[in-house]
């Protein structure tokens, strides 16, 4: 008995575990406001995997394809700031909480769970939305990072004065895996 | 107990999904070529040229500059009352493809060039960059009427082809080899031939995120015994601001054409022939990414 009870239970689990998103579109905005110049990047190659059903959500995004107006502060941005060749990719994984998939229209959500840039791993709670279209769902977050918080050090050398926190955007859409 | 169980199976489930998920994701993204990009700082190592070409739509400003000996003693200010010039830009036509000129005071040489870079570094699979480098240089003085010999355009010019093999070994280590071929028009036979060849070894060793130390030498090959010149050697301090990259060398060569430096080196470095000097370069987008 106890053993068929774990077998349903696990195979319910397995079930549940089907309901999966992944990426169809993405896109991660990264804004810093200085008094010298504004810098801004995008990137369309980020991935990531939403399991509805418990809520688990994992980001993926690869530093080198955030894409800037110069060449030069990608460049920088890769060499100097992330070093991206030590750390290729930023990661997210955690747990989305406050939705419910029936609900038609916008709904607050927050992520629960562990940001990881530059190699500093950090606790973190960001607030966003969730929206169910047929049968995609849209996220959207808009949070700030320190850069003192992903031990992110700016060279003193630089004319470039780069703002202590940036704005990161994320704008992503799902479909079913 | 059975409900204590489940619990367990459930939570441990749950973990397991978290780093499955991850996983997943690392199995989905494509493999994409991860270059190894900023071997070097600038498109000079010391003296001669690095394998780094400008991106696309940037236009690069040199401003380089070599005083005279420092062994020239009090007199001359240890060389700082000197000073030999090339101006030059640069331009990125694609990441990989680049065209420049400019003018270098040393026999008033104005000189063209085109690289290309065929090879990129990987962190898979390629080990090298390779660039292919060519130029032409017109050396306008002496002037017709001043010249011992009644000389032409031809006379005057000369061409270099070079192939520039770097490696990036680590965030603090890159090297290049850079096999040389000279060609000069005309020369005087009795000290030097006009197919000259020369192997160039340079490298970079990064100090902070801002600073490196840089070293080039070019050991020429077959060089007759009566040959008056010295083979190039160079160091150098690359420091790099925002868009500014300002290296500050020592060298026994004055010129900044291939021809001038490679083949014509006058200053015997352990002799105290050093010409301390500065590139500086600025690097502006001209047309933007995007």
């Amino acid at each position: 008995m106890k053993s068929l009870t774990l077998i349903i239970v696990s195979l319910s689990i397995h079930f549940v575990h089907a309901q999966k998103f992944t990426t169809e579109k993405s896109l991660i905005v990264f804004y810093s406001d200085a008094s010298i110049e504004d810098i801004k990047a995008e990137n369309h190659q980020s991935m990531s995997i939403f399991d509805t059903s418990t809520g688990q959500i994992a980001f993926s995004i690869p530093i080198k394809e955030f894409q800037f107006e110069k060449s030069l502060m990608k460049e920088h941005f890769n060499e100097k700031y992330l070093e991206s060749e030590k750390y290729p990719k930023s990661t997210f994984q955690g747990r989305v909480e406050g939705y419910q998939s029936t609900l038609k229209g916008q709904q607050p959500v927050t992520a629960i769970g562990k940001l990881t840039i530059h190699g500093v791993t950090r606790d973190v709670e960001i607030s966003g939305t969730l929206e169910w279209r047929d049968n995609k769902i849209v996220a959207n977050s808009s949070f700030k990072v320190r850069l003192e918080d992903y031990k992110i050090k700016v060279p003193q050398l630089l004319w470039q004065n780069i703002a202590e926190e940036v704005e990161v955007t994320i704008d992503f859409t799902y479909k079913p895996l | 107990m059975k409900y204590l169980f489940l619990i367990l199976i459930v939570c441990s489930n749950d973990v397991y999904a978290q780093d499955d998920l991850l996983n997943e994701l690392e199995q989905h993204e494509a493999a994409t070529k991860d270059y190894v990009t900023s071997a070097f700082k600038s498109t000079r190592l010391v003296n001669g040229q690095t394998m780094e070409t400008k991106h696309k739509g940037e236009l690069e400003f040199i401003f380089a500059h070599r005083f005279g000996a420092i062994n020239e003693g009090a007199y001359e200010l240890f060389g700082l009352d000197q000073a030999y010039v090339r101006l030059g830009l640069e331009y990125g036509i694609t990441d990989r493809l680049g065209v420049g000129f400019g003018r270098n005071s040393v026999d008033k040489t104005m000189d063209g060039y085109i690289r290309y870079k065929v090879l990129a570094q990987t962190k898979q699979g390629m080990p090298v960059t390779m660039t292919a480098f060519a130029n032409a240089a017109i050396r306008t003085s002496p002037k017709k009427e001043d010249a011992t010999f009644d000389i032409t355009l031809e006379d005057r010019m000369s061409y270099t082809t070079q192939v520039l093999i770097a490696r990036k070994f680590s965030q603090a280590l890159s090297l290049q080899l850079m096999p040389t071929w000279v060609h000069k028009n005309t020369v005087d036979t009795s000290i030097e031939n006009n197919d000259q060849l020369a192997l160039g070894l340079g490298g970079r060793l990064k100090l902070s995120r801002s600073i490196a130390l840089t070293s080039e030498y070019y050991y020429r090959f077959q060089v007759p015994d009566s040959n008056p010149y010295f083979n190039s050697l160079g160091f150098g301090i690359d420091i790099e601001t925002g868009g500014h990259v300002f290296q500050l060398v020592l060298t026994n060569s004055r010129g900044l054409t291939e021809r001038a430096f490679i083949t014509e080196t006058t200053g015997e470095f352990f002799d105290g022939d050093i010409h301390m000097g500065f590139n500086v370069t600025r690097t502006f987008q001209v047309r933007r990414q995007r």
